[in-house]
């Protein structure tokens, strides 16, 4: 399929496409050969650790800084030679809030407004309609400093979509939200999905938030080291794992192997069993170490599986927590 | 950029006057929020006015002029009020940068001088604000509520307030950031101030100064203020501590003193505004 680079064919151009992109700081290999092709409509996840190039790859597609080398193009637009017109069609969220806390929520989104050219009329009713869709109306006339964190995160996302943009990035969109916030803002990243034509293209280092995705591509080191929709990437590693515990471990996963043929290990004193259909397993399991079992657990491969096969490391080794608190914990 | 037709150039300069507009009116619902800063910083100033004009006013000999040494003092006050809050409008870019709306600016498709002519535009006028509001106590200083004279001060202000504003941004965009502008602008305060004339004739100063003063804008608004006022007074024949300011022994025209004042504040605007648009790395 040939994309083409051009505004007058909108309907085939990718939102997002980088060729080879690279950024090198002095000193420092940021992104190094960055190749991605976002489709419109999709909610696209950029999963790494911290020093992926995650925030640089954001930063030029925000046209905010220039790429080193390689091609980057936002709804059609270079990035280096249109700048203005790639800033016209993309809403940002930024990991550090951006809000003036000292402006009323409306005060923030009609200055957005007018920064974005929105005319007057037209204003008013994406305001309203915005902050419907972010279930902020009736915080309307408060001041940002007064809005909980949850609320702000959200009026960001509503002043993004203000001027209609094309694609949506949210970086880190949820670091630094409790749980209930952060579900609170995903329900409203996929209504407005189901409410706008709008492409969303998220960073994050938090998996349990990689599931909301579309498609993800996973970040390590500057490039993309594995791409496809979760389930996908998923499947590609793998298989389920039964962890049984029992009185006397070692001799238990002897016993497996020789009666059901499996590949047993011991693991922190469970036994751990590899199986296509871990529910299936089990009954088996069971019945083969009569009755010695004390607790069972069931899991798929989870996305950090995933990322431990790609990148041989685990997502919460990346020591993560200096920087952003509360970001671990929950990706069951 | 290329092969742009003279309606795009227009739809663009349109954008961009409301880029101008956006930072603006930010700043002015600020300011019409924070009615308490522009009381406050109030204070200082007539604390100046009375204590100086008052207790030094007793041992300042009017002289042949017969006009106080508290009359003398009102312009100088009237500019140094503008000095802090003209600064402060250049810090606000840091604190901008440092609590993150400088990037929701900097994101938006204009113009990253429109941004900046945003700021010192709305910095000039609150500023002025500053200044003019002390025009309410003129009285008190013996100095008379003619209008003509009244605006004659708030246009001289308007001026000061530009290129103060102006040199506040040109630091805010050169200094990494709010702790090291404040350290600088303290610094800076001190002398602007002092060596502007507003206390005190620079004519008793040793030579050495004349090189200080002449490059410092304050003294050539504090003159103006001051000469407008001569003028209201005594006419065109100004004696004592009206003198006038003399720079390297010339007498210099209220003329070219509001265009120093200009041309500074325009200097430091382009060089600020260069220095802001340059891209990141």
């Amino acid at each position: 399929m040939r994309q083409a680079a051009t505004p007058e064919s909108p309907p085939r151009v990718p939102a997002i496409r980088a060729e080879g992109l690279v950024k090198t700081f002095p000193g420092v290999e940021a992104v190094c050969g960055l190749d991605l092709l976002v489709h419109p409509g999709e909610i696209f996840g950029l999963l790494g650790p911290n020093g992926a190039g995650k925030s640089t790859t954001i930063a030029m597609l925000c046209a905010l800084t220039r790429p080193t080398a390689g091609g980057l193009w936002v709804a059609g637009h270079d990035v280096r030679t249109r700048p203005a017109a790639v800033r016209r069609s993309i809403g940002v969220v930024f990991q550090k809030t951006t809000l003036d806390d000292k402006l009323t929520v409306e005060e923030n989104l009609r200055i957005h407004a007018v920064l974005y050219g929105v005319p007057r009329r037209r204003a008013r009713e994406r305001v309203t309609a915005m902050l419907a869709l972010t279930d902020l109306a009736d915080r309307r006339r408060s001041l940002v400093g007064t809005l909980s964190g949850g609320m702000k995160r959200r009026l960001e996302i509503a002043r993004g979509l203000l001027h209609e943009p094309r694609v949506l990035f949210l970086d880190e969109p949820t670091v630094g939200l409790d749980p209930h916030s952060r579900a609170e803002v995903w329900h409203h990243v996929h209504r407005m999905r189901r409410e706008s034509d709008a492409t969303v293209l998220l960073t994050t280092h938090h998996l349990a938030e990689a599931d909301h995705c579309d498609r993800l591509a996973i970040l390590d080191h500057g490039r993309v080291v594995a791409l496809g929709s979760p389930e996908e990437l998923r499947a590609r590693i793998g298989r389920d794992s039964v962890r049984v515990r029992t009185e006397a471990p070692e001799r238990d996963a002897l016993t497996l192997a020789d009666g059901l043929g499996v590949r047993p290990t011991v693991v922190d004193g469970q036994v751990v069993v590899q199986a296509e259909d871990g529910a299936a397993m089990l009954p088996r399991i069971v019945t083969a170490l009569e009755g010695a079992v004390t607790s069972v657990t069931v899991s798929r491969p989870s996305l950090d599986d995933v990322f431990l096969h790609y990148t041989g490391r685990s997502v919460a080794d990346q020591g993560t927590a200096a920087t952003e608190p509360l970001v671990t914990g929950d990706d069951s | 950029m290329i092969n742009a037709s003279p309606r795009e150039v227009g739809t663009r300069l349109a954008g961009e006057a409301r880029a101008v507009g956006a930072v603006w009116q930010r700043e002015m619902i600020t300011f019409g929020r924070e009615r308490l800063r522009l009381v406050i910083s109030l204070l200082q100033p007539l604390l100046i006015l009375v204590s100086l004009g008052i207790g030094l006013g007793a041992v300042v000999p009017d002289g042949e002029t017969g006009i106080g040494y508290v009359t003398f003092l009102f312009p100088g006050v009237l500019v140094m009020a503008i000095q802090a809050p003209a600064f402060a409008a250049g810090a606000s870019i840091l604190w901008d940068r440092e609590f993150g709306f400088l990037r929701e600016m900097l994101v938006a498709p204009v113009r990253r001088e429109s941004l900046l002519l945003g700021k010192v535009l709305a910095g000039t006028a609150t500023a002025t604000c500053h200044g003019a509001v002390l025009l309410v106590f003129a009285g008190a200083a013996e100095v008379p509520y003619d209008p003509v004279l009244l605006a004659s001060f708030v246009a001289v202000l308007a001026l000061a307030a530009f290129a103060m504003t102006s040199l506040g941004a040109l630091l805010a965009v050169s200094l990494p950031n709010p702790q090291t502008f404040q350290a600088v602008t303290g610094l800076l305060l001190g002398p602007l101030v002092f060596l502007s004339g507003a206390f005190f004739p620079l004519s008793g100063l040793p030579s050495w100064l004349d090189a200080l003063t002449a490059l410092n804008p304050l003294t050539y608004a504090v003159d103006a203020a001051r000469h407008v006022l001569a003028a209201r007074l005594l006419g065109e024949a100004p004696a004592g501590l009206f003198e006038g300011l003399e720079v390297w022994g010339s007498r210099v025209p209220v003329s070219v003193e509001l265009a120093v004042l200009t041309g500074f504040a325009v200097l430091c605007l382009v060089v600020a505004a260069r220095r802001f648009s340059r891209p990141d790395q």
